[in-house]
């Protein structure tokens, strides 16, 4: 299997008062035609990890990688060119609130048919079409009518769904998904969860999936990072996650309550500064 | 204790009393405010005006009121006598205008004082209780809004009759609709935050929840308009001034002083442009100042 | 066991004409006291809405709550607020941004005309696991769960016997959620407390309640005992659903 994403050593560090604080530490992995894991709590460098990857750090931040290479392209010293080339139709990123990453003055099918024909050189009605289509794919059952709305007037499933739909018409071979399902209820997360699974599958695509909910996770990846405090303490095999090593996983894994838990105290994370060294 | 551990003691993240979390967090503010150079211009000026104001009996060389010899100081160019010349009067321009800075300082102060509160509590209470309260409360404002200022504030001279006094109620009643304004949509955004709800649960008034808690969060961005006004604030003193509804001769207010020199200033050039200049720098002063505190207080800046 | 909160026929609507909202259709429960009582549902159920209606947020448009046998008046009185409180959602947005923890604390004090102010705001962060350099800490200096300790020992100050608990955990970390869950669990052992909490996690709920009402479009669907929902005696398909969901992606 050839990696298409490959990283190593990558650091991210943004500027304060006492000196740059490192919010990416050493970070190395690959990337196949599969679902990655990403899980941590707030604070554990897991976002900007996806962002460094697309180049979407904030500017006060600086990235550094001794390797970030994207299909055999150097993303290091990428240009805007290359970047514009890239960012769209070759890889992607679903936010977690769809309200701030949708154009709240333009229609959900504008946007979708101009990020469409972005990446080609497809006539409006085809783009229409597809964005149609695209739509139902995602499960909307009224295409039509989340085509003309603007991002105001769907809900947060529906628009959440609208973004996918925005995001995957470019047909990404790399989509990166920040806790694009933590703010829907359970019975939707599936559906959204059952998309990216089918475009896994059925494209080929590569999926890093950014998310603070281990189980989910567990359940939905095929390989999981555990991020604490800039870096990634454990990778293992999503199925053996109950072998996990490390004892911040364990602890992540032991502190959820459970339906058919015993009824004591849960059990609570202590944290080791030793983890950090 | 050094200097350092003043320091250390001031951004303390845990403060051991109720006063060092008061004085850690001006500190945070001010060194925040510090950074920026221009905002420290304009603190500059407004402290010099404020200065200027309390020691004018010995910054001012002669009296401002009574002139020198009027047949050999009339009209004199600004020399090392008379740093900015005299006037038609024989009196120095420079005695003037430092004696001016009290009655610019007045109108400012006592303005702030009056028209902010005023602003304050009928915006806050307009857009917390909403409803008819609302209505009510908006429309008068609107009413004053709808007057350009210094034309309201012409009519309520005009019927006070003119004079220092009148002219800075006439502004204070004319300044704090814009106040009332702002206070409404900030606390339109408060009003249903959890925080509210929580305060309202443990029993608190309204009067309580009002002045405790959603006037706090109004009053930086009152404050910065408030300072942003001050040179608006100067100007209509002045421009009272200038059309005779202000101070009244012989008092050294600046706005008078250039409606005085008007009449000779092809010839005489620094008798109105001396009082123009110290407005000038003092708007200056107040606008640099507002701008910087915009940036420091302003919750919607802060992250 | 006496019934200390009891909901009947409860309906809240929101707004009028067109755009009227009925957030709540006919719920009815009841909570004996010292028990801790779960509403679950997904946004939009209306279980928020019914902690809102019973504290007095939120109108009550046709039915009855009563505490401890007595009807609620509106707006409610002084006596209502030192037996009934509330722990938000959000500890982000749930204490005051410019205000210290001190003040905090001490407002509802000086509301109910307490006097040994000093000693209570000791005893209520000691009794949250905070110690008292956090007092005069300004809330924008403490972390998410330390927050949500706050909003606990706030709402605990006045002694209350009811806790209405607004999603209490939603917004914090797993771990610090394990932290905080644990310490409402002591503190209604120890207080005696009764609980109403409000959650979309049917795990939550079930570690915390001993009887649990699911919501669906702002009506009931079933009431569950905590046993009967780890035998999984469900007997609603929306409940069978949300317990599928909770246990994560399957894939097909």
């Amino acid at each position: 299997m050839s990696d298409m994403l490959q990283i190593e050593g990558m650091n991210v560090a943004f500027p304060s008062r006492n000196g740059p604080v490192r919010v990416v530490r050493d970070v190395s992995f690959t990337l196949g035609r599969e679902r990655l894991g990403i899980v941590g709590e707030s604070g554990s460098g897991k976002s900007q990890t996806g962002r460094a990857i697309l180049g979407l750090t904030p500017a006060s931040g600086t990235v550094t990688a001794d390797r970030l290479s994207f299909d055999g392209i150097d993303l290091r010293h990428a240009s805007a060119r290359t970047w514009r080339t890239l960012r769209g139709p070759r890889m992607s990123m679903i936010m977690q609130d769809p309200k701030y990453s949708l154009n709240p003055v333009m229609t959900i099918g504008r946007q979708i048919v101009e990020a469409y024909r972005r990446r080609g050189d497809a006539t409006r009605a085809d783009a229409r079409d597809r964005a149609v289509a695209m739509l139902e794919a995602v499960q909307i059952r009224d295409p039509e009518r989340v085509f003309n709305a603007y991002p105001h007037e769907l809900s947060g499933g529906m628009g959440q769904r609208a973004m996918i739909a925005m995001m995957l018409i470019a047909e990404p071979d790399l989509l990166i998904a920040d806790e694009v399902t933590s703010a829907l209820d359970v019975t939707v997360q599936l559906d959204v969860l059952r998309i990216l699974d089918d475009l896994v599958r059925d494209r080929g695509m590569g999926l890093i999936f950014i998310s603070h909910d281990l189980r989910l996770v567990s359940s939905f990846c095929d390989r999981v990072l555990v991020m604490y405090a800039g870096r990634v303490v454990e990778e293992i095999a999503a199925r053996d996650l109950h072998k996990a090593q490390h004892p911040y996983t364990q602890g992540l894994l032991n502190c959820l309550p459970q339906i058919d838990g015993p009824n004591v105290p849960l059990q609570t994370l202590t944290r080791d500064p030793a983890w950090l060294a | 204790m050094s200097a350092l551990s003043t320091r250390d003691w001031l951004l303390s993240d845990r403060p051991a009393s109720r006063r060092q979390a008061r004085l850690g967090q001006a500190y945070r503010t001010w060194s925040h405010l510090r950074a920026n150079k221009l905002a420290m211009v304009g603190l500059g000026i407004v402290v010099v005006l404020i200065l200027m104001a309390i020691f004018a009996n010995i910054i001012a060389p002669y009296d401002p009121i009574r002139g020198g010899d009027l047949r050999t100081e009339r009209l004199l160019p600004p020399s090392w006598a008379h740093l900015m010349g005299t006037d038609d009067q024989a009196r120095d321009i420079f005695s003037r205008i430092v004696h001016g800075s009290r009655l610019t300082l007045m109108v400012v102060a006592l303005v702030a004082v009056i028209a902010t509160p005023i602003g304050l509590a009928v915006g806050t209470t307009a857009g917390y209780f909403g409803g008819w309260v609302d209505t009510v409360l908006m429309r008068i404002t609107d009413i004053f809004l709808a007057f350009p200022r210094l034309i309201l504030a012409l009519a309520f001279v005009a019927a006070l009759g003119p004079g220092i006094e009148n002219a800075i109620i006439a502004i204070a009643i004319t300044s704090w609709p814009p106040y009332a304004r702002l206070a409404r949509a900030e606390t339109l955004t408060i009003r249903d935050a959890d925080y509210i709800a929580a305060i309202r649960l443990q029993g608190a008034g309204s009067t309580r929840i009002i002045w405790g808690h959603v006037v706090p969060l109004c009053l930086s961005s009152v404050i910065v308009r408030v300072t942003l006004d001050m040179a608006g604030i100067i100007l209509t003193a002045a421009g009272l001034g200038f059309l005779g509804l202000g101070a009244q001769p012989p008092q050294p207010e600046w706005g008078a002083m250039i409606a005085a020199g008007r009449r000779f200033m092809i010839d005489f050039w620094w008798v109105a442009t001396m009082p123009g200049i110290a407005i000038f720098v003092v708007s200056l002063g107040f606008n640099l100042l507002g701008d910087g505190l915009r940036d420091v207080l302003d919750p919607k800046g802060e992250t | 066991m006496s019934t200390l909160v009891e909901i009947r026929d409860l309906a809240v609507t929101f707004g009028s004409g067109r755009s009227t909202v009925q957030a709540v259709r006919n719920v009815s429960f009841e909570v004996a006291a010292g028990e801790s009582f779960g509403l679950v549902g997904e946004s939009g159920s209306g279980k928020s809405t019914v902690l809102r209606a019973i504290c007095g947020l939120a109108p009550i448009t046709s039915g009855a709550i009563h505490v401890n046998g007595n009807s609620l008046k509106t707006p409610r009185d002084p006596a209502f607020y030192r037996k009934v409180q509330m722990v938000f959602q959000d500890p982000y947005g749930s204490i005051h941004p410019r205000h210290t923890i001190d003040r905090v604390l001490s407002e509802p004090l000086a509301i109910h005309g307490f006097k040994d102010t000093e000693a209570r705001i000791e005893r209520a962060l000691e009794e949250v696991g905070l110690s008292k350099g956090f007092r005069f800490r300004f809330p924008h200096q403490l972390s998410g769960g330390q927050r949500q300790r706050v909003a606990i020992a706030r709402a605990l100050i006045l002694e209350p016997q009811i806790l209405l608990l607004d999603e209490p955990t939603s917004a914090l970390d797993a771990s610090i959620q394990a932290e905080v869950l644990n310490l409402l669990d002591a503190l209604r052992v120890e207080k005696g407390l009764t609980y109403v909490l409000v959650s979309h996690d049917l795990a939550v709920v079930s570690h915390m309640c001993e009887r649990l009402m699911v919501m669906q479009h702002g009506a009931r669907v079933e009431e569950l005992t905590r046993r009967a929902l780890q035998n999984r005696a469900a007997t609603q398909v929306y409940t069978r659903q949300l317990l599928v969901a909770s246990e994560g992606f399957k894939s097909q």
